[in-house]
């Protein structure tokens, strides 16, 4: 499993709130909630981002609202991966639950630019920024989280578990 | 080593004698909480993946808070998928228009969650119950839907920061203060990942109303959840409301905490988050060159019946400053009806104060009070991001409702003593 593309960098304490604004919380589709992501912070985010981009935020990237259209809004506008300094707890549990990769790595997270070509490979959590010449190391997701990714998701694990 | 309270409910919760920090578990839950906003996620994931039963139709609640009454068409067809699968599903704690109040202060009020429990919400508030010796916490949708279907959920286990409290409030100082204080000395990622415990002689000081707001807050510092030891209050609250067994814990003497912070209750002064931060703590004194336009009284983190009632008496036979728009939201119908009862309804109408039906509505921007370009609020809520309320050039002061009544008279943010 890997990714590779343009990086869009945000700064510290980036919350769901201007991730996807509550104002778009009336409805639930993926395709509706995209097209709003980073609005409050970034109004050209969504005229930018390509599929297969990268997202890098500093820490404590997520905070805020338990809102899982945060990470939908970002999985959906063609984000394939965030990696920040530290995520809120509830962001990152909900990224993995609905199969956005997300990794923690503070030496990327400080190293990369805006606009920079990074690669990743998620089973060693290298960080590769083509642009710099850089290499940085992620932890690699536990074995927990590795089968949930796995299997397309928290629900589609429980499935399998039991058998259904 | 000995374990946390958190520590030992999430292993009771797994079945095991004892659990480490780090270790990751599965535990039964006691309750599952969701949304309007965060349910239909749920549902459409619960759907999506062939579930066709619920584990337990009485240990799931869904409070139809957030946009409801449904300000537009979309946030109708949400309300009104929730309550289909509540219909279909039986589910016996559905709360809808009329019944439903902002979710995490009807919980504790209908006797929902109890000393011991383990709870998880589809809303980060959902740390709220930790006032009640509860582990409670935020989740998202996908793990709402999971927990529907199997009355489980996957967690690994904090690490605690120790509060230990001490001394007595001063006049006019509440747990909000309390927490704004706290969360200004720790900061908004001063408790990443990590259990808030409150313990020490200066909890029995506090309210349970106090304790509900500041174990709210818990994730502004973004903490998996916050708890109080339960003590005789907490109790007396509890037994007058919860009629099944429950189980308090408290910590071992060598649980072991990641560190432990010493808080003088009597040092506390009127405190306010100035914008965008929650840690952006100053005293409501330094502030008084701060104009506003609004104040929202409300919340699930203030709006209860000890809000209203401060807020009450600092307005009484008094009026709203010219230019201010001050909106009073009582959390639930059992507060509303208090408050009327008390008197505050007419106080606040007199004093020029709009009162809602209970809902979150302007405390996320939704609806009932969006500040326009360049305006500046005081809100008993809890978060002061950028565009929370509305434009993203409006401000937000987070304050008691002690504060924001004062600041309403005044038209600038006002330390409560002042008036």
């Amino acid at each position: 499993m890997n990714a590779k593309g343009t990086v869009h960098k945000y700064g510290n304490n980036i919350d769901t709130d201007v991730i996807i604004p509550a104002r778009y919380l009336n409805t639930a589709d993926h395709g509706e909630l995209a097209k709003h992501c980073m609005e409050d912070i970034d109004a050209q985010f969504v005229n930018k981002v390509q599929k297969g981009d990268i997202m890098v935020g500093g820490a404590n990237f997520g905070c805020g609202s338990s809102r899982e259209h945060a990470p939908i809004a970002i999985k959906a506008s063609g984000i394939d991966c965030v990696i920040a300094k530290s995520f809120a707890r509830i962001f990152y549990r909900n990224a993995i639950n609905i199969g956005l990769a997300i990794l923690e790595c503070p030496e990327a997270s400080e190293k990369i630019d805006d606009g920079n070509t990074v690669s990743i490979d998620f089973d060693t959590g290298i960080i590769y920024n083509e642009t710099k010449g850089e290499q940085y190391q992620a932890q690699p997701f536990p074995e927990f989280i590795k089968e949930i990714i796995a299997n397309n998701g928290l629900l589609n694990s429980i499935r399998k578990k039991a058998g259904v | 080593m000995g374990m946390t309270m958190t520590q030992k409910i999430l292993a009771a919760g797994a079945g095991l004698d004892k659990v480490v920090p780090g270790q990751l578990i599965r535990v039964k839950l006691s309750l599952v909480l969701g949304n309007d906003i965060t349910t239909p996620v749920a549902i459409n994931e619960f759907e999506k993946n062939g579930f066709d039963g619920v584990f337990d139709k009485s240990k799931i609640a869904m409070v139809m808070d957030h946009f409801v009454p449904n300000k537009d068409i979309k946030a109708a067809q949400q309300t009104k998928q929730c309550r289909c699968f509540a219909c279909k599903y039986d589910i016996d704690n559905y709360f809808d228009v009329g019944e439903m109040g902002i979710e995490h202060a009807l919980l504790p009020e209908k006797g929902l969650v109890a000393p011991g429990d383990i709870v998880i919400g589809a809303d980060s508030h959902t740390c709220t119950y930790g006032a009640v010796g509860a582990f409670s916490t935020g989740v998202g949708s996908t793990d709402m839907a999971a927990g529907m279907a199997t009355g489980e959920a996957w967690f690994k286990v904090p690490e605690a920061i120790r509060f230990n409290l001490t001394g007595k409030l001063k006049p006019f100082v509440s747990g909000k203060d309390v927490i704004l204080y706290i969360i200004g000395k720790i900061g908004v990622d001063g408790a990443l990942y990590k259990s808030m415990e409150f313990t020490g002689p200066g909890v029995s000081e506090l309210s349970v109303d106090d304790r509900l707001c500041i174990a709210n807050m818990a994730i502004e510092a973004g903490a998996k959840n916050g708890i109080f030891e339960v003590d005789d209050q907490t109790l007396a609250y509890i037994n007058e409301r919860v009629h099944r067994e429950y189980k308090v814990y408290t910590p071992d003497e060598d649980a072991q905490y990641e560190r432990s912070i010493n808080i003088d209750l009597g040092m506390i002064e009127p405190t306010v988050a100035c914008p965008h931060l929650p840690e952006n703590t100053r005293d409501a004194s330094v502030l008084s060159d701060v104009k506003i336009d609004q104040v929202v009284i409300g919340s699930c983190t203030n709006g209860r019946i000890s809000d209203l009632r401060i807020a009450a008496e600092i307005l009484k036979g008094r009026h709203v400053a010219k230019g201010v728009r001050v909106i009073v939201i009582p959390a639930t119908p059992t507060i509303y009806r208090e408050a009327m009862k008390a008197g505050y309804i007419e106080t606040f109408m007199e004093a020029g104060c709009a009162v809602s039906t209970p809902t979150c509505g302007p405390c996320l921007g939704g609806y009932m009070g969006i500040l326009a370009e360049n305006e500046v609020a005081v809100a008993t809520t809890n978060r002061n991001f950028v565009g929370r309320m509305g434009h993203i050039s409006s401000k937000i002061y987070l304050a008691s409702p002690a504060v924001a009544a004062a600041s309403a008279l005044t038209g600038v943010i006002t330390d409560p003593r002042n008036i």
